[in-house]
């Protein structure tokens, strides 16, 4: 259900769990459906021994793809007029992520009613992994 | 990174929001509509990613009789009875920093897209952990089958001196 105008103020937040113990084959599973196969996300002797990693880890875009996730579940599927992160931390295998969205500013644009989001998400030790904004278009 | 023709297929959407873990109807062969409406499967806001599919040229899928930089018999794909000087670590030391999308229309099952990539900015930082960081713009606009933007994607890489985790602190 799209947010509404009426039902929303500055401060709000909105959280959900977004994965819990990521596992390897979730990010096999993204390698496949995006496309993105460097083996740092799943060749697990190459990201050791060659590109000096301790572990395989997350596709950034994996992260992000599941923080949008949290964002389409309360702003609504097809209402986000932008989203952008940085990647503050790698996420690995076993990782549980929780999303979070806190209304940062309501104001208008070419006569529809918007929302702003800060976007933070956080491991199971709360360091943060995604930091970010988004907006997204409101109901009345 | 050009891509001429990338069309947005139901199972392609299906498989992708499966591997985000998002069980959203609305990505589905059996998307929820009111009775009369026609069914419109939606993508999730990160699936232009998949666009990567459809570039010729993509670096980071193995092509079909080439060799592969990751692990196979060695751990990075070289025979051990050959000699083999490609540079198997060529892409390790580069990571994903940033990404931004600005949407201008809601992409559907059954638009087909094409997408032509620019440079942006680039420059430099000294990390705690990677020593020189290297940062990059690439700006991708995706357009669909009436030559409309879709959605600006910028992708901000950086690339380090030496492997960089926070896993290792």
């Amino acid at each position: 259900m799209p947010l509404k105008l009426s039902n929303l103020k500055i401060g709000d937040s909105f959280s959900e769990q977004i994965c819990k113990n990521l596992s390897r084959t979730q990010i096999v599973q993204y390698a496949g459906a995006s496309g993105d196969f460097n083996p740092i996300h799943h060749d697990q002797l190459y990201t050791e021994q060659i590109a000096g990693y301790p572990s395989v880890f997350a596709h950034g875009m994996l992260t992000m793809g599941m923080t949008g996730k949290m964002l389409t579940n309360r702003v609504g599927v097809g209402r986000l007029t932008s989203f952008g992160v940085r990647f503050t931390a790698q996420v690995f295998p076993g990782a549980t992520l929780t999303a979070t969205a806190t209304v940062s500013n309501i104001r208008q644009e070419n006569g529809m009613d918007i929302v702003d989001l800060n976007v933070s998400t956080v491991d199971e030790e709360g360091i943060q992994v995604i930091s970010g904004n988004a907006s997204a278009i409101l109901d009345p | 990174m050009a891509v001429k023709r990338f069309p947005i297929e139901a199972g392609h959407v299906m498989t992708f929001a499966r591997a985000i873990g998002d069980n959203n109807p609305a990505y589905f062969d059996g998307a929820a509509t009111n009775e009369g409406e026609d069914r419109i499967i939606m993508s999730p806001p990160t699936f232009v990613e998949a666009s990567a599919h459809f570039d010729p040229d993509y670096l980071l899928r193995p092509k079909i009789g080439e060799d592969w930089f990751g692990s196979g018999e060695t751990p990075t794909g070289k025979s051990s009875s050959k000699k083999d000087q490609r540079g198997s670590d060529k892409y390790s030391n580069g990571l994903h920093a940033e990404q931004r999308y600005i949407y201008h229309k809601n992409l559907r099952v059954g638009d087909v897209l094409s997408a032509i990539t620019r440079p942006g900015k680039t420059w430099e930082k000294v990390g705690k952990r990677g020593g020189k960081l290297t940062f990059s713009e690439l700006i991708t606009e995706y357009r669909d089958q009436n030559n409309e933007l879709v959605i600006t994607a910028t992708m901000v890489g950086v690339s380090t001196e030496r492997a960089a985790t926070s896993k290792e602190e």
